[in-house]
């Protein structure tokens, strides 16, 4: 309170609100500007890159031959033809490498939240699997190279690069798992033991369950998020501008792959092929993404 | 059906945690028994043991031992499985299960445990939902999520899924405590009606549920912070609300301390 007693407009006792402060006023427009200004940043390259895409790619996908034929044939300076073969390779080695990680990820997550506890294994497959996650893609394809081709012998192929997305899937599933069965309340899990349910039981009937519509969502963001990586085709997996069906043996395409190699043809046509490719490649991806949300709306654990 | 429970020198252990001192008591079939005292005394963690859930808490450890009908259920040949679908256990908290519409959740325990015939699991679903006094309410829609009920209708649920699998005992961990005075009101009359068929162990807070609902009830209290609970008295409920043997259990029922 003033002691100052000639200010005779003054209350008796002061109000209990008054209005925002200027300095408060100061604080909170400097925030909304900074954070409008980081939104703006994010956002601005994003769109540029998929309006590039989008202007230059879109022409080249929208024949129908884009989407059924391979370049086999073809001269660089050619226009004409698809990229079925880089589609077929993308999504085989993506869906093998997904049939391959998705059993081990979600076995670990299991034993990690359900049987692990505090235990020195459990320690240490948390610890492996965070030094997994920050495994550059390179490094994963290297690794392979030197196992599967240099050690055990076989070829470069497909399947060399499906066992390195593994590398790059299997510790993201772990992680997603991981979260999504955590926030399984254990209350479920009490009360299916309650009712005499054994635990393997309540794990694959409960607590899985309950928890599949987040699991399944990851599963499908790791998988979208792999068949976009180039470093483990270009090690891996000769280019081929032909259908390869076989996963196992001689060059595949990829459309990473194919996008690499056609930035050494500088004609009309090659410049028309990595666009398209591009974009084909975002458009695959975002299916899967859409298709994570629809799984995920579907699954999820209703109340009406 | 209903069997006796004898609690002989039963210690409990979280970890190096003493919880439960020392207890001993006995629960005759066709008889609800209630657990009152403080928070923290104890009386969850002696009820959890009834049925070998105090166990599941990583670090847990129980000494002394626990009959049902004269067989220990602690006996090193004894599946814990076996003893938790014997006793059911109805939580503080509604828990359906979120995946399962009503019908399945009452018949999970027995759809889980094997049994496929739907004739069968629909019978039981109307009768536990009938024992539960809940039927009315949600016949014409038991293929809907069972999440989708009122907090009162998902305990009653849970009492259903609990006798759908036909223990011998029910144990109930404080079931009306999230619930409104009428829900209440409905789970009590629940449980007097249950009690004709099955042996009951309530734990609870309030101290006028215990009079109405129990035949018989047990007081633990904790000496202080970071003692082990312990069992201090347990008679028939009139005697106990009227006239109980030891001072602490009279004075924390006429609200003079807890």
């Amino acid at each position: 309170m003033s002691t100052d007693t000639t200010d005779l407009t003054r209350l008796a006792t002061p109000p209990t609100f008054q209005s925002v402060s200027g300095a408060r006023k100061a604080k909170n427009l400097t925030a909304t500007v900074l954070v409008s200004l980081a939104f703006a940043i994010a956002v601005i390259p994003l769109v540029w890159v998929l309006y590039t895409v989008l202007q230059r790619g879109f022409p080249v996908i929208l024949n129908a031959d884009w989407w059924q034929k391979s370049l086999s044939g073809l001269l660089s300076r050619q226009t004409g033809g698809g990229v079925y073969h880089a589609i077929y390779g993308t999504l085989v080695q993506g869906l093998v490498c997904g049939v391959i990680s998705v059993p081990i990820g979600l076995f670990v997550a299991v034993y990690l939240v359900e049987y692990g506890g505090r235990s020195r294994l459990s320690k240490a497959t948390t610890f492996m699997v965070d030094i997994l996650t920050g495994v550059p893609s390179i490094v994963a394809a290297l690794f392979v190279y030197s196992l599967w081709i240099t050690t055990f012998g076989f070829g470069r192929s497909g399947f060399a690069v499906s066992l390195a997305l593994v590398l790059l899937m299997v510790p993201v599933i772990v992680r997603t798992t991981e979260e999504m069965l955590k926030i399984v309340p254990d209350e479920l899990r009490e009360a299916s033991y309650a009712l005499g349910i054994p635990k393997w039981k309540t794990i694959v009937k409960i607590v899985i369950p309950t928890a599949l519509s987040g699991i399944l969502t990851g599963v499908m963001l790791a998988l979208a998020r792999v068949m976009g990586e180039t470093a483990p085709v270009l090690v891996l997996a000769a280019y081929a501008p032909y259908i390869n069906y076989n996963l196992f043996d001689g060059p595949m395409a990829s459309l990473p792959l194919l996008m690499t190699s056609e930035r050494n043809n500088p004609t009309d046509a090659g410049f028309d092929r990595i666009w398209g490719a591009a974009i084909t490649l975002v458009l695959i991806i975002t299916l899967f993404n859409l298709l994570a949300t629809v799984i995920s709306r579907w699954l999820a654990p209703k109340t009406k | 059906m209903a069997k006796r429970i004898d609690v002989k020198d039963l210690n409990l252990f979280y970890g190096k945690f003493h919880a439960v001192q020392q207890v001993s008591l006995s629960v005759p079939p066709r008889n609800v028994t209630a657990f009152i005292g403080p928070s923290g005394c104890g009386k969850s963690t002696v009820l959890r043991s009834l049925n070998r859930m105090h166990e599941v808490a990583p670090g847990a450890r129980v000494e002394g031992t626990v009959q049902l009908d004269g067989e220990d259920i602690y006996a090193s040949t004894v599946d814990p499985v076996q003893v938790r679908r014997t006793i059911g256990m109805v939580f503080q908290r509604p828990n359906p299960f979120p995946t399962m519409s009503i019908r399945d959740n009452v018949v999970a325990g027995l759809k889980l445990a094997g049994v496929k015939n739907k004739k069968q699991l629909d019978e039981v679903a109307e009768r536990s939902l009938r024992g539960a006094n809940l039927w009315n309410e949600v016949k014409d829609r038991m293929d809907r999520p069972g999440g989708g009920l009122s907090g009162g209708q998902q305990q009653r649920l849970c009492i259903a899924r609990a006798i759908a699998v036909q223990p011998d005992v029910l144990l109930m961990d404080e079931p009306c405590s999230a619930l409104d005075p009428i829900s209440t009101l409905a789970i009590e009359d629940l449980i007097t009606e249950l009690k004709k068929e099955y042996t009951i162990v309530i734990v609870t807070h309030n101290m006028q549920q215990a009079a109405r609902v129990s035949d018989q009830t047990a007081f633990f209290n904790l000496l202080g912070v970071g003692q082990p609970g312990q069992l201090i008295e347990v008679d028939d409920t009139e005697k106990i609300f009227s006239n109980p043997t030891q001072k602490a259990t009279e004075d924390y029922i006429s609200g003079r301390f807890g």
